[in-house]
Protein backbone atom coordinates (compact mmCIF):
# COMPACT_ATOMS: atom_id res chain seq x y z
CA UNK A 1 0.00 0.00 0.00
CA UNK A 2 1.47 3.38 -0.98
CA UNK A 3 1.17 6.09 1.73
CA UNK A 4 -1.12 8.88 0.49
CA UNK A 5 -0.17 12.74 1.49
CA UNK A 6 -2.09 15.82 0.78
CA UNK A 7 -0.79 19.49 0.78
CA UNK A 8 -2.55 21.37 3.67
CA UNK A 9 -2.90 25.30 3.65
CA UNK A 10 -4.04 26.43 6.95
CA UNK A 11 -3.54 29.78 9.34
CA UNK A 12 -2.23 28.64 12.77
CA UNK A 13 -1.77 31.43 15.30
CA UNK A 14 -1.92 34.27 13.12
CA UNK A 15 0.15 32.54 10.11
CA UNK A 16 -0.61 31.23 6.95
CA UNK A 17 1.16 27.72 6.29
CA UNK A 18 1.40 24.89 4.37
CA UNK A 19 2.56 21.62 4.65
CA UNK A 20 2.19 18.15 2.98
CA UNK A 21 1.00 15.59 5.43
CA UNK A 22 0.09 12.05 5.62
CA UNK A 23 -3.31 11.99 5.24
CA UNK A 24 -3.58 9.52 8.46
CA UNK A 25 -2.54 12.03 10.86
CA UNK A 26 -4.89 13.65 13.07
CA UNK A 27 -4.97 17.48 13.23
CA UNK A 28 -3.26 16.84 16.69
CA UNK A 29 -0.23 14.92 15.03
CA UNK A 30 0.32 17.49 12.24
CA UNK A 31 0.27 20.31 15.14
CA UNK A 32 2.70 18.41 16.92
CA UNK A 33 4.85 16.67 14.78
CA UNK A 34 4.79 18.98 11.87
CA UNK A 35 5.02 22.36 13.21
CA UNK A 36 6.48 21.75 16.82
CA UNK A 37 3.50 23.03 18.44
CA UNK A 38 3.78 20.86 22.16
CA UNK A 39 1.10 22.19 24.41
CA UNK A 40 -1.22 20.19 22.22
CA UNK A 41 -1.33 17.22 24.59
CA UNK A 42 -1.78 13.52 23.15
CA UNK A 43 -4.40 12.23 26.03
CA UNK A 44 -6.66 9.68 25.37
CA UNK A 45 -6.62 10.38 21.57
CA UNK A 46 -10.39 9.48 21.31
CA UNK A 47 -11.84 12.48 22.21
CA UNK A 48 -12.42 12.18 25.93
CA UNK A 49 -10.12 14.16 27.93
CA UNK A 50 -9.82 17.40 25.96
CA UNK A 51 -6.13 17.86 26.62
CA UNK A 52 -5.22 18.09 22.66
CA UNK A 53 -8.26 21.04 22.42
CA UNK A 54 -7.71 23.71 19.30
CA UNK A 55 -9.76 26.31 18.21
CA UNK A 56 -10.67 25.82 14.64
CA UNK A 57 -12.33 28.63 13.74
CA UNK A 58 -13.31 30.08 16.77
CA UNK A 59 -14.77 27.23 18.15
CA UNK A 60 -13.25 24.18 20.77
CA UNK A 61 -12.51 20.91 18.65
CA UNK A 62 -10.43 17.56 20.30
CA UNK A 63 -7.47 17.42 17.81
CA UNK A 64 -7.19 14.10 18.59
CA UNK A 65 -9.97 12.72 16.70
CA UNK A 66 -10.19 15.27 13.45
CA UNK A 67 -7.90 14.51 10.17
CA UNK A 68 -5.53 16.50 9.56
CA UNK A 69 -6.33 17.00 6.18
CA UNK A 70 -9.71 18.43 7.15
CA UNK A 71 -7.42 21.55 8.26
CA UNK A 72 -7.24 22.65 5.02
CA UNK A 73 -8.23 26.60 4.83
CA UNK A 74 -9.10 26.83 8.52
CA UNK A 75 -8.02 29.53 11.23
CA UNK A 76 -6.42 27.49 13.91
CA UNK A 77 -5.45 28.39 17.55
CA UNK A 78 -3.59 26.66 19.86
CA UNK A 79 -1.77 27.70 23.68
CA UNK A 80 1.07 29.13 22.24
CA UNK A 81 -1.26 31.30 19.98
CA UNK A 82 -2.23 33.00 23.49
CA UNK A 83 0.94 34.95 24.08
CA UNK A 84 1.36 38.07 22.73
CA UNK A 85 3.88 38.80 19.60
CA UNK A 86 6.00 40.01 22.77
CA UNK A 87 5.93 36.92 24.85
CA UNK A 88 3.07 37.94 27.86
CA UNK A 89 0.59 36.33 28.86
CA UNK A 90 -2.95 36.36 27.95
CA UNK A 91 -5.43 37.36 31.05
CA UNK A 92 -6.51 34.33 31.04
CA UNK A 93 -3.06 32.69 32.09
CA UNK A 94 -2.33 34.58 34.02
CA UNK A 95 -5.57 34.25 35.57
CA UNK A 96 -4.75 30.26 36.00
CA UNK A 97 -1.62 31.56 37.93
CA UNK A 98 -2.83 33.59 40.10
CA UNK A 99 -6.06 31.12 40.79
CA UNK A 100 -3.09 27.79 41.42
CA UNK A 101 -5.41 26.47 38.16
CA UNK A 102 -2.23 24.46 37.24
CA UNK A 103 -0.82 21.35 39.10
CA UNK A 104 0.35 18.75 36.85
CA UNK A 105 -0.20 20.98 34.02
CA UNK A 106 -1.30 18.26 31.42
CA UNK A 107 -4.68 19.74 31.28
CA UNK A 108 -4.21 23.35 31.13
CA UNK A 109 -3.42 24.09 27.21
CA UNK A 110 -7.02 22.45 26.65
CA UNK A 111 -8.52 24.39 29.40
CA UNK A 112 -7.19 27.35 28.18
CA UNK A 113 -8.41 27.38 24.89
CA UNK A 114 -11.71 26.45 25.79
CA UNK A 115 -11.99 28.99 28.25
CA UNK A 116 -11.02 31.30 25.33
CA UNK A 117 -13.75 30.68 23.21
CA UNK A 118 -16.09 30.83 26.49
CA UNK A 119 -14.48 34.54 27.21
CA UNK A 120 -14.57 35.60 23.89
CA UNK A 121 -18.83 35.39 23.38
CA UNK A 122 -17.83 38.43 25.43
CA UNK A 123 -20.81 38.20 27.88
CA UNK A 124 -21.98 36.97 31.67
CA UNK A 125 -22.32 33.06 32.02
CA UNK A 126 -24.01 31.44 34.97
CA UNK A 127 -21.99 29.15 36.90
CA UNK A 128 -23.82 26.43 35.59
CA UNK A 129 -23.19 27.28 31.93
CA UNK A 130 -19.83 27.76 32.74
CA UNK A 131 -19.83 24.28 34.45
CA UNK A 132 -21.38 22.42 31.20
CA UNK A 133 -18.80 24.36 29.06
CA UNK A 134 -15.66 23.39 31.00
CA UNK A 135 -17.14 19.85 30.87
CA UNK A 136 -15.19 18.52 28.20
CA UNK A 137 -11.80 18.42 30.36
CA UNK A 138 -10.45 16.10 31.93
CA UNK A 139 -8.34 17.03 35.13
CA UNK A 140 -6.12 13.93 36.54
CA UNK A 141 -5.25 16.05 39.11
CA UNK A 142 -8.87 17.00 40.24
CA UNK A 143 -8.32 20.73 40.12
CA UNK A 144 -11.40 21.74 38.99
CA UNK A 145 -12.64 24.29 41.07
CA UNK A 146 -9.26 26.67 40.60
CA UNK A 147 -9.68 26.34 37.11
CA UNK A 148 -13.08 27.11 37.32
CA UNK A 149 -12.58 30.34 39.55
CA UNK A 150 -9.67 31.35 37.27
CA UNK A 151 -12.47 31.56 33.91
CA UNK A 152 -15.05 32.95 36.35
CA UNK A 153 -12.49 35.30 37.35
CA UNK A 154 -11.51 36.74 33.95
CA UNK A 155 -15.38 36.73 32.65
CA UNK A 156 -15.91 38.87 35.39
CA UNK A 157 -12.69 41.36 34.52
CA UNK A 158 -13.28 41.22 30.88
CA UNK A 159 -17.19 42.77 32.07
CA UNK A 160 -15.81 45.25 33.96
CA UNK A 161 -17.22 43.51 37.19
CA UNK A 162 -16.29 42.74 40.50
CA UNK A 163 -16.27 39.09 41.77
CA UNK A 164 -16.70 37.95 45.19
CA UNK A 165 -16.40 34.08 45.19
CA UNK B 1 -1.14 8.40 12.98
CA UNK B 2 -4.90 6.14 11.94
CA UNK B 3 -4.72 3.14 10.40
CA UNK B 4 -6.41 3.75 7.33
CA UNK B 5 -6.20 2.16 3.81
CA UNK B 6 -6.93 5.59 2.08
CA UNK B 7 -9.58 8.38 1.87
CA UNK B 8 -11.21 10.23 -0.65
CA UNK B 9 -12.78 13.29 -0.06
CA UNK B 10 -16.20 14.26 -1.36
CA UNK B 11 -16.51 18.15 -2.23
CA UNK B 12 -19.60 17.95 -3.62
CA UNK B 13 -23.06 15.45 -2.84
CA UNK B 14 -22.69 14.45 -6.43
CA UNK B 15 -19.42 13.60 -5.62
CA UNK B 16 -20.03 11.71 -2.94
CA UNK B 17 -22.51 9.19 -4.93
CA UNK B 18 -19.81 8.90 -7.45
CA UNK B 19 -16.78 7.98 -4.59
CA UNK B 20 -19.54 5.92 -2.81
CA UNK B 21 -20.49 3.58 -6.08
CA UNK B 22 -16.68 3.45 -6.89
CA UNK B 23 -15.67 2.18 -3.56
CA UNK B 24 -18.84 0.34 -2.73
CA UNK B 25 -16.36 -1.27 0.70
CA UNK B 26 -15.40 2.27 1.77
CA UNK B 27 -16.37 3.72 5.52
CA UNK B 28 -18.26 7.19 5.24
CA UNK B 29 -17.01 9.98 7.41
CA UNK B 30 -18.82 12.53 8.51
CA UNK B 31 -17.38 14.40 12.00
CA UNK B 32 -15.92 11.45 12.75
CA UNK B 33 -16.47 11.13 16.53
CA UNK B 34 -17.27 7.68 16.26
CA UNK B 35 -15.65 6.74 13.11
CA UNK B 36 -12.44 7.44 14.28
CA UNK B 37 -12.41 5.88 17.50
CA UNK B 38 -13.57 3.09 16.11
CA UNK B 39 -9.88 2.60 14.22
CA UNK B 40 -8.07 3.55 17.01
CA UNK B 41 -10.02 0.68 18.88
CA UNK B 42 -9.38 -1.69 15.88
CA UNK B 43 -12.93 -2.25 15.00
CA UNK B 44 -12.76 -0.68 11.38
CA UNK B 45 -8.90 -0.30 11.41
CA UNK B 46 -7.11 -0.65 7.98
CA UNK B 47 -10.21 -0.06 5.46
CA UNK B 48 -10.91 2.94 3.15
CA UNK B 49 -12.86 6.11 3.92
CA UNK B 50 -15.38 8.29 2.09
CA UNK B 51 -14.87 11.77 3.81
CA UNK B 52 -17.80 14.02 3.29
CA UNK B 53 -17.06 16.22 6.25
CA UNK B 54 -15.80 19.13 3.59
CA UNK B 55 -18.98 19.55 1.68
CA UNK B 56 -20.58 22.54 3.14
CA UNK B 57 -23.62 22.40 0.75
CA UNK B 58 -24.85 19.79 3.60
CA UNK B 59 -24.63 22.12 6.85
CA UNK B 60 -26.92 24.51 7.77
CA UNK B 61 -30.47 24.83 8.53
CA UNK B 62 -33.70 26.02 6.74
CA UNK B 63 -37.26 25.80 5.76
CA UNK B 64 -37.57 24.32 2.62
CA UNK B 65 -40.12 24.61 -0.13
CA UNK B 66 -42.71 22.07 1.45
CA UNK B 67 -42.76 24.10 4.97
CA UNK B 68 -40.56 21.41 6.36
CA UNK B 69 -37.72 22.12 8.76
CA UNK B 70 -34.41 20.71 6.92
CA UNK B 71 -31.18 20.39 8.67
CA UNK B 72 -28.53 19.22 6.67
CA UNK B 73 -27.05 16.09 7.06
CA UNK B 74 -23.41 17.68 8.17
CA UNK B 75 -24.84 20.44 10.85
CA UNK B 76 -23.21 20.22 13.74
CA UNK B 77 -25.00 19.86 17.58
CA UNK B 78 -23.84 22.91 18.48
CA UNK B 79 -25.32 24.77 15.32
CA UNK B 80 -28.72 22.93 15.75
CA UNK B 81 -28.79 23.75 19.56
CA UNK B 82 -27.95 27.76 18.66
CA UNK B 83 -29.90 27.92 15.29
CA UNK B 84 -32.43 30.38 15.20
CA UNK B 85 -35.15 28.01 13.90
CA UNK B 86 -34.47 24.86 15.48
CA UNK B 87 -34.95 27.51 18.88
CA UNK B 88 -38.50 29.11 17.25
CA UNK B 89 -39.82 25.51 15.69
CA UNK B 90 -37.98 22.77 17.63
CA UNK B 91 -35.87 23.78 20.41
CA UNK B 92 -36.68 20.34 22.01
CA UNK B 93 -34.28 19.26 19.02
CA UNK B 94 -31.48 21.36 20.23
CA UNK B 95 -31.89 20.65 23.77
CA UNK B 96 -31.50 16.99 22.88
CA UNK B 97 -28.49 17.06 21.25
CA UNK B 98 -26.88 19.59 23.55
CA UNK B 99 -26.65 16.69 25.87
CA UNK B 100 -24.38 14.51 23.82
CA UNK B 101 -20.84 13.72 25.09
CA UNK B 102 -18.97 17.13 25.46
CA UNK B 103 -19.11 20.62 24.08
CA UNK B 104 -16.03 19.71 21.70
CA UNK B 105 -17.99 16.41 20.89
CA UNK B 106 -21.14 19.00 20.02
CA UNK B 107 -18.82 20.84 17.95
CA UNK B 108 -17.71 17.75 15.48
CA UNK B 109 -20.69 15.46 15.81
CA UNK B 110 -22.89 15.41 13.06
CA UNK B 111 -27.34 14.61 12.85
CA UNK B 112 -26.48 12.80 9.60
CA UNK B 113 -23.55 10.96 11.65
CA UNK B 114 -25.87 10.34 14.92
CA UNK B 115 -28.82 8.43 12.87
CA UNK B 116 -26.27 6.88 10.63
CA UNK B 117 -24.83 5.01 13.22
CA UNK B 118 -28.25 3.12 13.75
CA UNK B 119 -27.59 3.07 17.38
CA UNK B 120 -30.30 3.23 20.24
CA UNK B 121 -29.05 5.57 23.20
CA UNK B 122 -28.00 8.76 19.99
CA UNK B 123 -29.33 11.82 22.20
CA UNK B 124 -31.17 12.70 18.61
CA UNK B 125 -33.10 9.86 17.64
CA UNK B 126 -36.03 9.41 20.03
CA UNK B 127 -36.44 13.32 19.43
CA UNK B 128 -36.80 12.63 15.39
CA UNK B 129 -38.89 9.22 16.18
CA UNK B 130 -40.99 11.55 18.54
CA UNK B 131 -41.22 14.40 15.92
CA UNK B 132 -41.67 11.62 12.98
CA UNK B 133 -38.59 13.09 11.23
CA UNK B 134 -38.06 12.34 7.57
CA UNK B 135 -34.33 11.03 6.24
CA UNK B 136 -33.44 12.43 2.45
CA UNK B 137 -30.59 10.19 1.23
CA UNK B 138 -29.46 10.95 -2.22
CA UNK B 139 -27.96 8.60 -4.63
CA UNK B 140 -27.25 7.78 -8.15
CA UNK B 141 -31.07 7.85 -8.98
CA UNK B 142 -32.08 11.17 -7.13
CA UNK B 143 -33.31 11.60 -3.77
CA UNK B 144 -35.34 9.06 -1.91
CA UNK B 145 -37.34 10.00 1.56
CA UNK B 146 -38.41 8.03 4.33
CA UNK B 147 -39.63 8.08 7.63
CA UNK B 148 -37.35 7.80 10.34
CA UNK B 149 -38.82 4.77 11.52
CA UNK B 150 -38.27 3.02 8.55
CA UNK B 151 -34.44 4.56 8.39
CA UNK B 152 -33.89 2.00 11.00
CA UNK B 153 -33.78 -1.03 10.39
CA UNK B 154 -31.80 -3.19 13.37
CA UNK B 155 -29.32 -2.37 16.08
CA UNK B 156 -26.21 -0.83 14.27
CA UNK B 157 -28.66 -0.79 10.73
CA UNK B 158 -29.82 1.74 8.85
CA UNK B 159 -31.75 1.76 5.02
CA UNK B 160 -28.70 3.03 3.03
CA UNK B 161 -28.09 1.49 -0.18
CA UNK B 162 -24.40 1.70 -0.74
CA UNK B 163 -24.87 0.00 -4.21
CA UNK B 164 -26.97 3.03 -5.36
CA UNK B 165 -24.52 5.08 -3.88
CA UNK B 166 -26.47 6.42 -1.69
CA UNK B 167 -25.54 8.73 1.62
CA UNK B 168 -27.91 10.69 4.05
CA UNK B 169 -28.44 14.77 2.55
CA UNK B 170 -30.81 16.45 5.01
CA UNK B 171 -32.99 15.43 8.36
CA UNK B 172 -36.72 16.75 7.79
CA UNK B 173 -39.23 17.83 10.42
CA UNK B 174 -42.62 18.12 8.29
CA UNK B 175 -45.15 20.85 9.30
CA UNK B 176 -47.53 18.55 10.47
CA UNK B 177 -45.36 17.31 13.21
CA UNK B 178 -44.63 20.64 14.47
CA UNK B 179 -47.24 22.95 13.93
CA UNK B 180 -48.76 24.20 17.50
CA UNK B 181 -46.16 21.19 18.87
CA UNK B 182 -44.51 21.49 22.25
CA UNK B 183 -41.85 18.74 23.49
CA UNK B 184 -39.37 18.04 26.16
CA UNK B 185 -36.81 15.78 26.29
CA UNK B 186 -35.06 13.68 29.24
CA UNK B 187 -31.92 11.98 29.49
CA UNK B 188 -31.03 9.64 31.64
CA UNK B 189 -27.54 9.09 32.61
CA UNK B 190 -24.92 8.52 35.68
CA UNK B 191 -23.17 12.18 34.99
CA UNK B 192 -24.24 14.75 32.57
CA UNK B 193 -21.26 15.19 30.32
CA UNK B 194 -19.37 12.47 28.60
CA UNK B 195 -22.05 10.08 29.35
CA UNK B 196 -24.40 7.90 27.01
CA UNK B 197 -28.17 7.77 27.50
CA UNK B 198 -28.96 4.73 30.07
CA UNK B 199 -32.66 5.91 28.36
CA UNK B 200 -33.50 8.67 26.58
CA UNK B 201 -37.54 9.98 26.21
CA UNK B 202 -38.92 12.35 24.02
CA UNK B 203 -42.40 13.26 24.63
CA UNK B 204 -44.60 15.86 22.33
CA UNK B 205 -48.15 17.24 22.35
CA UNK B 206 -50.29 19.19 20.81
CA UNK B 207 -53.41 20.76 22.96
CA UNK B 208 -56.56 22.12 21.79
CA UNK B 209 -57.09 26.06 21.42
CA UNK B 210 -58.17 26.30 24.78
CA UNK B 211 -55.64 23.95 25.90
CA UNK B 212 -58.08 21.66 27.62
CA UNK B 213 -57.40 18.78 25.46
CA UNK B 214 -54.17 16.79 24.22
CA UNK B 215 -55.22 16.52 20.94
CA UNK B 216 -52.26 14.48 20.04
CA UNK B 217 -49.37 13.25 21.71
CA UNK B 218 -46.56 11.48 20.65
CA UNK B 219 -43.49 9.22 23.22
CA UNK B 220 -40.14 8.27 21.85
CA UNK B 221 -37.54 6.65 23.70
CA UNK B 222 -33.67 5.56 22.98
CA UNK B 223 -32.64 2.39 24.70
CA UNK B 224 -35.87 0.87 25.46
CA UNK B 225 -34.86 -1.41 22.77
CA UNK B 226 -32.42 -2.36 20.31
CA UNK B 227 -33.47 0.37 18.19
CA UNK B 228 -35.48 3.56 18.98
CA UNK B 229 -38.96 3.46 19.15
CA UNK B 230 -42.40 4.95 19.46
CA UNK B 231 -44.81 4.13 22.41
CA UNK B 232 -48.04 4.03 20.82
CA UNK B 233 -50.48 2.73 23.40
CA UNK B 234 -49.07 5.56 25.93
CA UNK B 235 -50.27 7.71 23.01
CA UNK B 236 -54.01 6.69 22.32
CA UNK B 237 -54.19 6.60 25.88
CA UNK B 238 -52.97 10.01 25.94
CA UNK B 239 -54.81 11.26 22.56
CA UNK B 240 -58.22 13.09 22.99
CA UNK B 241 -57.82 13.71 26.52
CA UNK B 242 -57.49 16.53 29.44
CA UNK B 243 -54.40 16.92 30.76
CA UNK B 244 -54.69 15.60 34.46
CA UNK B 245 -52.07 14.06 36.49
CA UNK B 246 -54.51 11.11 36.70
CA UNK B 247 -53.97 10.74 32.66
CA UNK B 248 -50.04 11.00 33.32
CA UNK B 249 -49.92 8.04 35.60
CA UNK B 250 -51.67 6.01 32.70
CA UNK B 251 -49.75 7.43 29.93
CA UNK B 252 -46.64 6.73 31.42
CA UNK B 253 -47.64 3.31 32.67
CA UNK B 254 -48.93 2.16 29.29
CA UNK B 255 -45.51 2.75 27.68
CA UNK B 256 -44.33 -1.03 29.60
CA UNK B 257 -47.30 -2.38 27.26
CA UNK B 258 -44.50 -0.89 23.97
CA UNK B 259 -40.85 -1.19 25.06
CA UNK B 260 -38.37 -3.66 25.06
CA UNK B 261 -35.40 -2.42 27.26
CA UNK B 262 -32.41 -4.78 28.10
CA UNK B 263 -30.54 -6.13 30.96
CA UNK B 264 -26.50 -4.39 29.89
CA UNK B 265 -23.77 -3.82 32.22
CA UNK B 266 -25.37 0.41 32.44
CA UNK B 267 -28.29 -0.71 33.69
CA UNK B 268 -30.65 -3.59 34.21
CA UNK B 269 -34.31 -4.17 32.73
CA UNK B 270 -36.23 -3.82 35.80
CA UNK B 271 -34.36 0.05 36.34
CA UNK B 272 -34.80 0.80 32.91
CA UNK B 273 -38.77 -0.09 33.01
CA UNK B 274 -38.81 2.00 36.02
CA UNK B 275 -36.90 5.03 35.09
CA UNK B 276 -39.18 4.89 31.58
CA UNK B 277 -42.52 5.35 33.25
CA UNK B 278 -41.15 8.25 35.19
CA UNK B 279 -39.60 10.18 32.67
CA UNK B 280 -42.82 9.43 30.14
CA UNK B 281 -44.69 11.27 33.33
CA UNK B 282 -42.39 14.08 33.65
CA UNK B 283 -41.62 14.33 30.11
CA UNK B 284 -45.68 15.04 29.18
CA UNK B 285 -45.77 17.43 32.27
CA UNK B 286 -43.24 19.74 31.05
CA UNK B 287 -44.57 19.37 27.23
CA UNK B 288 -48.01 19.95 28.42
CA UNK B 289 -46.82 23.36 30.47
CA UNK B 290 -44.46 24.43 27.42
CA UNK B 291 -48.26 23.98 25.35
CA UNK B 292 -49.69 26.38 27.65
CA UNK B 293 -51.95 24.04 29.42
CA UNK B 294 -52.32 23.20 32.70
CA UNK B 295 -52.16 19.62 34.63
CA UNK B 296 -54.96 19.38 36.60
Amino acid sequence: MSVQYKVVHCNINGRAVERTVDVRASLTDMLRNDYSLTAVKKGCEVGECGACTVLIDGETFNSCIYLAIWAEGKHIVTLEGLISPEGELSDIQQAFIEETAIQCGFCTPGFLLTAKEILDADRMFTDDELRKMLSGHLCRCTGYENIFRAVKKTMYRRQGKEIDF
Amino acid sequence: MYDIKAIYEAESVEDAVELRLAHPEAQIIAGGSDVLVQIREGRRAGKELISIYGIDAMRGVSIDEEDNLRIGSLTSFSHITNNPLVKKICPVLGEAVDQIGSPQIRNIGTIGGNTCNGVTSADSASTLHAWEAIIELTGKNGIRRLPIKDFYIKAGTVDIRAEEGEIQTAVLIPKESYENTFGHYIKYGLRNAMEIATLGCSVNVRLSPDKRVIERCRIAYGVAGPVPMRAPSAEAVANGQAPTMALAEAFSLAVLEDINPRDSWRAAKAFRQHIAVEMAKRALIESVKRAGGEIA
